[in-house]
């Protein structure tokens, strides 16, 4: 059954919420789901262009009071 | 009746958790009322830092060793006796040897270990410096090396977070003076969008690399290494030749972690502040061996072991907490042979390097020294 974690990345600044999940997916199975909560507006749009580039599928983002919440999908 | 504190972990960050806590329990363990016992893997303890120096021949292999019994305070019972499972329902560890310790308190400090294993071809074609078989072996390398293309690949998660840029800096510079930069293609890859996960450092690094005419691929997650064709090829699609590879291959944290169910890839789920286990009021957790989202250092390690000496000796003897951990992480950065700077950060203050200069880089060389200052406890 696919799995979810969450990583709190809030106010991290090394090495950083996109290395988290590049971190986290490697331990990952297929299908299991990343959370990742950042308040790094970047994560925004840097988080889905890697993931896009890599193969692995971009859920969504949700944006919280002063952070953002960024669903990834592990595919490969 | 003896409260027993159980470290599991001979490196940085538990070497000084118990030398620490001898210092604040001397009378607690002159009366008995408090017993320490750390677990160790091996009966000498490394400094760890030191194998960025090995490959270029700026330390010796014995100047990084010390025998732990005689870094250990003595009054620790030391065994050198791995953990293989530790049951923390129970409050209790048995070890590869048979034993069976029990705990009021247990410190996981277990730390983390590389796995080139993990990338197809990396263990076979790579060359490293993150222990010292490695680093005699990219030492030998270097010796003989005459030219060409020379790959620096960074892969996530890895621990002390600049060593690949300072081997990176270093490798220009012994390159230069050997007379052979002129002869070399020096690459440097990055997992992420920049040189280096804080973006000050990368800012730094940028211009750096243009000046020196050091290339560089960002968004480089390594998927294989091929040895026959010797090529290195990212998850991103990107495919560079070379004729040495150094890589800071990927880390994991220790199987014991794993097999005991206490977190997946050996990193234990960890309160940021208060360093307990998730799940647990008499386990805690330091060093690499927590999944918390920062650097894994050894000043991450010492930071948060000078923390959990308070609070443990404060829980023995007061009953409560004394403090939080900040997320406090120091680094020096050496930027070549005989320059270096330094970053300081933590959860709410963000780095800021300064610029490089001749006596950081001095700093540095004499904490090589001072290092088993701070595994003593008393830096």
């Amino acid at each position: 059954m696919a799995d979810r974690q969450t990583i709190d990345a809030r106010g991290a600044f090394c090495p950083g919420p996109l290395m988290e999940l590049i971190a986290a997916l490697k331990l990952a199975q297929l299908g299991d789901e990343v959370e990742v909560l950042s308040s790094d507006k970047g994560s925004v749009t840097d988080i889905p262009a890697w993931v896009n580039k890599v193969g692995h599928t971009y859920v969504g983002t949700v944006e919280h009071d002063g952070y953002w919440s960024v669903v990834i999908k592990k595919a490969k | 009746m003896s409260k027993t504190v159980l470290i599991v972990g001979g490196g940085l960050a538990g070497t000084i958790v118990a030398n620490g806590l001898c210092r604040q329990l001397g009378n607690e363990l002159r009366s008995g009322a408090v017993n320490i016992t750390m677990l160790g893997t091996t009966e000498t303890h490394m400094y760890q830092p030191g194998l960025l120096y090995i490959p270029f021949g700026r330390m010796r292999e014995q100047e990084l060793y010390r025998d732990q019994r005689r870094v250990l305070d003595r009054r620790i019972n030391f065994f050198v006796d791995p953990a293989k499972h530790i049951d923390v329902e129970k409050n209790q560890v048995t070890t590869n040897g048979g034993r069976t310790f029990r705990y009021d308190y247990l410190v996981l400090a277990t730390g983390s270990r590389i796995m080139p294993q993990n990338i197809p071809g990396m263990k076979e074609a790579g060359h490293w410096f993150y222990d010292i078989e490695g680093a005699r072996k990219l030492r030998d390398a270097l010796g003989s090396f005459q030219g060409g293309k020379i790959v620096v690949n960074v892969n996530a998660p890895h621990k002390c977070p600049v060593a690949p840029l300072e081997v990176t800096f270093m490798l220009y510079e012994h390159l230069k003076a050997k007379g052979l930069w002129d002869k070399t293609e020096l690459t440097y890859t990055y997992p992420i969008g920049r040189l280096h996960a804080l973006e000050p450092v990368a800012h730094w690094a940028k211009p750096e690399m243009d000046r020196l005419g050091i290339k560089y691929e960002t968004f480089f997650n390594t998927e294989s290494v091929d040895p026959a064709s010797k090529t290195i090829k990212s998850m991103e699609g990107v495919e560079l030749p070379f004729d040495l590879l150094i890589t800071i291959p990927p880390h994991q944290g220790q199987q014991v972690i794993e097999d005991s169910g206490l977190g997946k890839g050996g990193w234990v789920p960890t309160n940021t502040k208060t360093l307990h286990r998730d799940g647990s009021t008499n386990v805690f957790v330091v060093g690499d061996t927590t999944n918390i989202p920062i650097s894994k250092a050894g000043s991450t390690a010492h930071f948060e072991a000078d923390v959990l000496i308070d609070n443990l000796s404060t829980l023995i003897q007061e009953g409560c907490m004394a403090r939080d951990y900040d997320g406090k992480v120091f680094c020096f950065i050496e930027t070549g042979l005989s320059s270096g700077t330094y970053v300081w950060f933590n959860y709410t203050t963000p780095p800021n390097p300064g610029p490089p200069s001749q006596m950081v880089h001095w700093f540095k060389l004499a904490y090589n020294r001072l290092y088993w200052l701070s595994a003593r406890g008393l830096l």
